[in-house]
């Protein structure tokens, strides 16, 4: 210890730096180099440790049967007695129907609706006319669900909604949007299209604003229209940048949304509305059954791992660049 | 380049003119009509299906909100809770960053991977609800704040920019003799001034929009945060057969819901600029991409 020490001094005294120590030294002596900066790292590392790992090890309650004074560890083990609870609970199948059912609207509606949305800001030349209409589609992004559902229940509100006066006084229907089942979905689906479709347009912009303009002039001189050029051209660009997005929401193919589902659930439209996050909030915070949901939450995790690393492995199949 | 443009590129380049303009306004009807519901009154928001300009313009729906405790109370708690959150999240995100962009720190290639680990994967809704549980933190504001102190993302962004500054800043610092954290404070800081008002901007809209923490964590309604209170207040009453609503709670007027719809996006509108410019840039991107 006694060299470093006064080699420190030294620097000092020379009105230099101390020299970092050299790699593979020590760690005592690399620790009192970076005593400061290891000082810093204490506030991050326990938050990670208590709120991003515990709950990790937490997860363990799955395979038990969780009595609250017994805590994390004290509880007895069940095995994987919670998971066969699930899969032979008639819920299973509604939860994993309604999930896939909204997963498959969003990813075969919103989806390529954000792209076409790209596509045509893409072809706007009149430059103010594009920043506008691009300042106005992302602001929903940054808005609440809480506001989103709030401005559904009074857009789509019984009687009152101008929704419901317009298509009354049109033709004379009288839609119950909100609490009959059969909007429930086209709903969630229009809240998904209102809210992110806008945001999402900017990774596919950023994608297409490198696209090489030369191309463009020579499938002009070759005689190619407007539509075959984005055909050609544009889209065969930014390919890459689609599949990357695809793997992406497929992925989180089944995190569809808590805060979305739960505020538009009702007691009327709970056959279609209840997905694998509400439930798991219904039955183990309402409910109190601890174990159980969280048995439901690490299935509905693992699924969703199993799904990124088996689309990627997919898309490198088919020759395309995956996402790792 | 000067792109020629045919009779029919002209035709396509109208109608797509009008078709995004079209979206552009119809993305913003909402907010139009609920602005303009919020000085209406009662009759003519009843009467009138839709409308962007009210015929008789009215405070009415403000006043009685402002007068009404448990909205002030809501709006005061989210406030605060938003400015003191918004400080603690950026100060854990960037004392863990700056020390994380030292390359040659021992450990850190290991606290990185971990970092990168707990982006992928979390314990999930239950076991997080039952760790703040034992930490003792429901009906704590603290339990809006700490879950979410440091976001992944941020992070790693945070220090990649910490990263690129040039090192001979903090070598000629240091021989004045400053410490690393006398480095951070009065040089890294000072310089990384609209890298961080981004994500301290990012960081509050999270707070003030958060509605998952407040309906786990916060039990008693007399500490809800404006988001709860919004969704008791626009949720009509036959839909509320979903738990977490006050039983003695009596449905308000239309207005009412107009109002408080109105004062809690207004906060979000006021920043939107700030937080375009920067998104914008395309920050956002480089996250995805690196």
């Amino acid at each position: 210890m006694a060299a470093p020490v006064i080699d420190t001094l030294a620097g000092e005294r020379a009105g230099k730096t101390p020299p970092a120590p050299r790699k593979g030294g020590r760690f005592s002596v690399h620790f009192a180099h970076y005593k400061w900066l290891y000082l810093l790292l204490v506030p991050g590392v326990v938050y990670f440790a208590v709120f991003r790992y515990a709950p990790m090890y937490g997860v363990s309650i799955a395979f038990k049967d969780y009595v609250p004074f017994l805590g994390v560890n004290g509880s007895p083990w069940v095995g994987v007695q919670n998971f066969t609870d699930f899969f032979a609970n008639p819920d299973f199948p509604r939860l994993l129907g309604n999930t896939l059912i909204l997963a498959f609207l969003n990813l075969g509606i919103a989806f390529p609706l954000t792209i076409v949305l790209a596509l045509l800001l893409n072809e706007v030349r009149l430059s103010v006319l594009k920043r506008t209409v691009q300042t106005l589609v992302y602001i929903p992004h940054f808005l609440s669900w809480t506001i989103v559902a709030s401005l559904s229940f009074l857009l789509f509100a019984l009687d009152i909604g101008p929704l419901f006066q317009f298509l009354n006084n049109t033709m004379g229907t009288h839609i119950d949007f909100l609490s009959d089942p059969a909007w429930f979905r086209p709903l969630i689906v229009l809240q998904e299209i209102w809210k992110n479709t806008g945001w999402g347009t900017i990774i596919f912009l950023a994608a297409l604003s490198t696209v090489d303009q030369d191309q463009y002039e020579a499938a002009i001189i070759d005689g190619a229209g407007r539509f075959r050029r984005v055909w050609h051209i544009t889209l065969p660009a930014i390919r890459s940048t689609i599949i990357v997005m695809l793997i992406l929401a497929i992925g989180q193919m089944l995190n569809t949304g808590f805060e979305q589902i739960y505020l538009m659930t009702n007691a009327l439209n709970r056959e279609v509305a209840d997905v694998f996050d509400t439930y798991v909030y219904f039955v183990g915070i309402t409910q109190g059954a601890y174990s159980y949901s969280t048995a439901v939450g690490l299935f509905k995790s693992v699924v969703g791992i199993v799904l990124i690393f088996g689309t990627n492995w997919l898309a490198k199949r088919f020759n395309q660049s995956g996402l790792f | 380049m000067k792109i020629h443009n045919t009779r029919g590129g002209r035709i396509f380049d109208a109608a797509n003119y009008l078709f995004l303009s079209l979206i552009g306004i119809v993305t913003l009807l909402p907010f139009v009509y609920v602005f303009a519901g919020s000085f209406a009154t009662e009759a003519e928001i009843t009467r009138r299906a839709f409308f962007v300009w009210p015929e008789q313009f009215t405070l009415g729906s403000y006043e009685y909100i402002f007068a009404t405790p448990a909205f002030v109370r809501a709006l005061v708690t989210t406030i605060l809770v938003t400015a003191v959150g918004t400080m603690v999240q950026l100060a854990f995100t960037v004392t863990m960053a700056y020390p994380l962009a030292k390359k040659s720190l021992r450990g850190r290639n290991v606290i990185l991977s971990l970092v990168v680990f707990a982006m992928v994967f979390s314990g999930g809704m239950i076991p997080t609800f039952l760790l703040v549980k034992d930490l003792g933190l429901l009906n704590s504001y603290w339990a809006l704040i700490l879950p979410a102190a440091i976001n992944p993302f941020s992070l790693i962004i945070i220090k990649n920019f910490f990263q690129e500054l040039p090192a001979e800043l903090e070598e000629s610092a240091k021989m004045d003799g400053a410490t690393e954290i006398g480095i951070l404070w009065r040089i890294l800081l000072p310089l990384s001034k609209p890298v961080l008002a981004t994500f301290a901007l990012f960081y509050a809209v999270g707070i003030w929009n958060d509605f998952m923490s407040p309906l786990l964590y916060l039990s008693d309604n007399s500490k809800w945060t404006l988001q709860m209170y919004l969704r008791q207040v626009t949720a009509a009453s036959d839909l509320l057969g979903t738990g977490n609503v006050d039983p003695n709670y009596i449905p308000p007027e239309q207005g009412i819901k107009f109002a408080v719809i109105v004062v809690a996006t207004l906060p979000i509108l006021i920043f939107y600029p700030f937080l375009q410019k920067h998104f914008a840039k395309g920050m956002l991107i480089g996250s995805v991409k690196g």
